[in-house]
């Protein structure tokens, strides 16, 4: 165990972590203002991935191809939303389970129609392939310090709408009290379709930004949606603020899970047992986490709803 | 007097018609190809799929000079939707031969419902040492190599150039665990790090930085399809390749791997048992043949494919299309009287490939695009580790 490994995995479950929050800052708004359960929000994720894919491959350009994909994924998370999820809000959470799932299921049959079952793999632009030396000794990935950038610029630049922007009042009396908003004048179901549209915004950034690092592949949304879902129940349902708290929790304590669980059995009972339960036990931390937190806090960490 | 000769005529023709009954020749061979035609390791499968259909093209559509139908159908990597499509091949399309499986805790799963139904397996890849030594099954044949083969010949060549402290990497399957065990055999020095990660993820980003942390000289990962193309990419990325060098098994260091990963690659060492530019006239005219077909190199899983359609070629030749006669046919497969594209080819007592092995190493070739190149023999007619534990039981 030394310095660099904890500053390295610090820095990885940061990225690790922000990325998450992308994913459940959309999940959360929609949770908390419509109260309306979206299975389908990692299909945005990987919608988003697949457009940034595409367009980056036909301009060449990894940034061309990052905004053209954003604005495609909102497109197509507004048309979602107009069309079929405006339907299932006054229906209990059942009818929007079954409902947001068949529109997983057919998200992925049409993404595998269109670019097929195999996964793109995608290359980060070649200027940040390489690693840059944070100090003497210690280099870490370009890429991987793009992504922890990006992720901080967005999350920024969400803090700024939803706590100094009219449509970020809205958004956050919404989510407090939907009934009481709509009485005091706020245009819910506009409101809504705009939050929409963000939600498909940030799934697209997250998708498009994780390509190079992951796969673009049919069915990648469902694993993370999982982990977005864990994220807004430990940092409470609506509230912009837990999403972020909640993301780097579960970024850094699955990356440092994967590392220090092993390393531990390794150390105690033998590397037998470490290579089999190793990797089961870090598996299961997070949701020890969610566990711990909802002992202590039933409504999660920050909830919007009081 | 007229009544007796019928009646023995009659008792005549049931006892010819009985000897031939189960001899008689097929009218055509059925072969249900099941391989992994999505997610991560979707390239294996499709490599698998071209190399079988290449060879079938070459015999002009057929396999032991019958007309061949070539199911395909994609296992998704998954355990339990193999089982189950396997099942609909077996008894519903009664297929004559099963092949095209990529991954070990895959064949696993299916290889019992086609020994229960008395089909012939050929496996083009998945080698897991439950099926080379106890459960050995003289339904099984293993056209590919054990899944330890390709990891000991790596272990051999580490230890051998003198690597003092090293990294292992590997999937949490069947496979994963056979290639450390394999690698071992033959490695004798320091292990500073051994991971069995999950076998669908692909960020490495926690297992590279306690690689760093670990101080080896020396990588070896077993890291299959996609995943050991993130693998390398980030390992390059995240400056590792200054300190330590990596070694990878055929299946991470192929052409599928080479053209998603591209430059980093070079100088990458790997170990297999075929390569592209061995010299002998079958390989030369697969290699020249695939490239005009699909237009691009293939790779080890494609060769495993060519040979698993050339193999039933033979045997099936070789009962003269009576698939029935489960006996014979198995006869003719166990002699494997096929040209290799590897060159030399023989089956073990457990139905697995005894076979050399080489080491190979990402260079330029001259027309300077990136590709393996095949610089020594590792191991001269190397047989597994678990043949010993096999007791071949009779049909």
């Amino acid at each position: 165990m030394n310095a660099i490994l904890i500053l390295e995995q610090s820095l990885n479950g940061l990225q690790f972590g922000l990325m998450l929050f992308l994913l459940a800052a959309g999940l959360t708004l929609v949770f908390g203002i419509m109260d309306m359960i979206n299975l389908a929000h990692g299909s945005l994720y990987m919608i988003g991935a697949y457009m940034v894919a595409t367009f980056s491959q036909a301009t060449g350009s990894f940034w061309l191809g990052l905004g053209l994909g954003v604005l495609a994924t909102v497109v197509v998370g507004v048309l979602l939303e107009c069309t079929i999820l405006r339907r299932l809000y006054h229906r209990d959470h059942l009818s929007q389970v079954m409902g947001t799932f068949a529109i997983l299921l057919m998200s992925n049959e049409v993404v595998r129609i269109i670019w097929g079952a195999q996964p793109l793999m995608l290359n980060p632009p070649a200027a940040l392939a390489g690693p840059v030396e944070l100090m003497s000794g210690f280099s870490y990935p370009a890429y991987r310090l793009l992504i922890i950038g990006v992720g901080l610029l967005v999350a920024l630049l969400l803090w700024l709408l939803v706590t100094r922007t009219r449509f970020g009042m809205q958004v956050r009396a919404g989510a407090a009290n939907r009934e009481m908003a709509t009485a005091m004048g706020a245009n819910v179901r506009r409101l809504f379709t705009l939050v929409f549209a963000l939600g498909a915004a940030l799934c697209a950034v997250a998708g498009g930004m994780l390509g190079p690092l992951l796969a673009v592949q049919v069915g990648m949304g469902e694993s993370i949606l999982i982990l977005a879902f864990v994220v807004i129940v430990i940092g409470g349902i609506g509230s912009i603020r837990g999403a972020l708290l909640g993301a780097l929790l579960v970024g850094v304590v699955d990356t440092a899970g994967r590392t220090l669980v092993p390393l531990l059995f390794e150390k105690t009972m033998g590397p037998d047992v470490a290579a089999n339960a190793g990797p089961a036990v870090a598996s299961i931390l997070i949701y020890v986490l969610m566990a711990a937190v909802l002992f202590y806090k039933p409504q999660g960490l920050f909830p919007a709803h009081d | 007097m007229k009544r007796y000769s019928l009646q023995h005529s009659l008792v005549a023709l049931s006892i010819g018609a009985l000897m031939a009954g189960g001899a008689y020749a097929a009218d055509q061979v059925k072969v249900g190809l099941l391989s992994t035609l999505s997610g991560p390791g979707a390239g294996l499968g499709v490599d698998i799929r071209d190399g079988f259909n290449l060879a079938v093209k070459h015999m002009n559509g057929k396999i032991g000079n019958l007309p061949a139908e070539v199911v395909v159908v994609d296992d998704q990597q998954n355990p339990e939707v193999a089982k189950q499509t396997a099942e609909r091949l077996l008894k519903r399309d009664k297929v004559d031969f099963m092949t095209g499986t990529v991954f070990s805790n895959v064949m696993l799963a299916v290889g019992q419902p086609a020994f229960q139904n008395k089909t012939f397996f050929i496996s083009p890849n998945a080698g897991p040492s439950q099926y080379a030594g106890a459960q050995c099954n003289p339904y099984f044949f293993n056209v590919s190599q054990q899944n330890d083969a390709l990891h000991e010949a790596a272990g051999k060549t580490m230890q051998d150039k003198g690597f003092k402290r090293v990294a292992l990497i590997a999937p949490n399957y069947p496979a994963g665990k056979d290639s450390i065990a394999g690698f071992k055999r033959f490695y004798k020095g320091e292990i500073g790090m051994e991971t069995y990660t999950a076998l669908n993820q692909l960020d490495y980003g926690a297992e590279l930085s306690k690689m760093r942390a670990a101080n080896v000289d020396g990588v070896y990962i077993f890291l299959p399809g996609g995943l050991g193309v993130n693998f390398i990419k980030q390992f390059v990325g995240a400056g590792l390749s200054k300190d330590m060098t990596l070694y990878a098994p055929g299946f991470s260091a192929d052409e599928d791997v080479i053209r998603a990963v591209g430059e980093s690659m070079l100088g990458t060492f790997n170990t297999s048992q075929w390569a592209h530019d061995l010299d002998n006239a079958a390989n030369k005219k697969f290699v020249a043949d695939f490239q005009k077909e699909f237009g691009r190199m293939p790779s080890l899983y494609a060769s495993h494919g060519y040979d698993a359609a050339k193999l039933m070629d033979a045997a099936v030749r070789d009962v003269k299309g009576k698939l029935d006669d489960k006996a014979a046919l198995r006869k003719a497969l166990e002699a494997a009287k096929f040209e290799s594209v590897r060159g030399a080819f023989k089956f073990n007592t457990n139905h697995f490939p005894v076979q050399d092995y080489y080491l190979r190493v990402v260079t330029k070739d001259a027309q300077g695009k990136l590709t393996n190149r095949t610089v020594g023999t590792v191991f001269k007619n190397h047989q597994d580790a678990y043949a010993k534990d096999c007791k071949m039981q009779n049909l």
